[in-house]
């Protein structure tokens, strides 16, 4: 049992087990599933700076905050306890078109390249981890939601601005990959 | 002691969504890249399955009027519709494509032992510290 746990887990397992959070939450305490306002709590708590917009009770929140850290615990979990040695099996045409990109390391969950203390301070690491971090933050804030607010729950609860989100969600993310990544490297 | 006990649910509902989100792959950055390719099914199967499984599991609730565990009436917070949506949206899909991570699995890597993601974090916390710093000017 432990053995097959370990093994990646296919979509049509994982993906259904995804979207019963939204009931789940519901029960638990009438909980609208959603991770980027956890951000915006952080903010709230650490540095409110008198911004209008971090002006109110975040620990009325802080169920959020306790699930993120059960987020990195499960995280933790499943790289020991049901850790699978194998690396992830990339689809052989992506790993063609980030070869032609100047990758060579497809150990990992991402690229060691882009990716690690050693090349944060280069152009390269500074775009990819600040640049890309503070869009995520900025973007998800502005559009009110992320990929579980909008694309999973507002989606599972029938709201059309979640579906026109999620199509610019995934119009920058074909931005990114098809015009940007080419210049970036 | 009633904080725990309050807080435990969420507490096991996180670690949950960490375990699922990391054996499903989807906080890999090559995953994402397979997905803007358009080269693999498996990001696609994962959110399509996920969105059709909440949406039945909610209908089931609303027709059999499930009550939260204390009993309540389940609430569903509408989502509005302005132009931060748009805006916003492209912003964040763009920075999606770069770092391969929407903010569950920024957690999830680097509870997975991914520790520079702890500055895309803290970098994500800053743009929507900014946000909230330029909210009054920006188009909505």
């Amino acid at each position: 049992m432990l053995e097959l746990l370990r093994q990646p887990w296919p979509w049509y397992v994982a993906g259904p087990l995804i979207g019963l959070t939204v009931p789940l939450l519901l029960w638990i305490g009438n909980k609208s599933f959603g991770i980027s306002s956890t951000l915006r709590d952080l903010c709230a708590a650490c540095v409110p700076a008198g911004i209008p917009f971090f002006q109110y009770d975040w620990k009325d929140r802080t169920w959020n905050l306790v699930y993120v850290a059960g987020i990195m615990l499960g995280a933790l979990l499943s790289v020991t306890v049901l850790g699978n040695p194998e690396p992830v099996a990339i689809a052989p045409d992506t790993v063609a078109d980030l070869q032609a990109l100047g990758l060579t390391d497809f150990s990992g969950l991402g690229p060691s390249e882009i990716f690690s203390w050693d090349v944060l301070l280069s152009w390269r690491g500074l775009i990819f981890t600040v640049v890309g971090g503070f869009l995520v933050g900025f973007g998800t804030r502005y559009a009110g939601g992320c990929t579980s607010g909008h694309s999973i729950f507002g989606l599972s609860t029938l709201q059309w601005p979640s579906l026109v989100a999620t199509i610019c969600f995934m119009a920058g993310g074909f931005i990114t990959t098809h015009l940007l990544l080419p210049l970036i490297f | 002691m009633s904080t725990l006990r309050n807080h435990l649910p969420y507490l096991l509902a996180g670690i949950l969504f960490g375990i699922l989100l990391t054996k499903a792959e989807v906080i890999s950055w090559w995953r994402i890249q397979e997905m803007y390719r358009l080269q693999s099914f498996h990001m696609y199967g994962v959110i399509g399955s996920a969105v059709v499984t909440g949406a039945i599991s909610v209908w089931l609730m609303k027709r059999f009027n499930v009550s939260t565990r204390s009993g309540e009436p389940i609430a569903i917070q509408p989502k509005s519709f302005d132009k931060g949506i748009v805006i916003g949206g492209l912003l964040f899909g763009i920075g999606w494509g770069i770092t391969g991570a929407c903010p569950g699995p920024l957690y999830a890597q680097i509870g997975a032992g991914m520790t520079v993601v702890v500055v895309t974090l803290l970098s994500a916390i800053a743009g929507t510290w900014t946000y909230g710093r330029l909210r009054e000017k920006l188009p909505h």
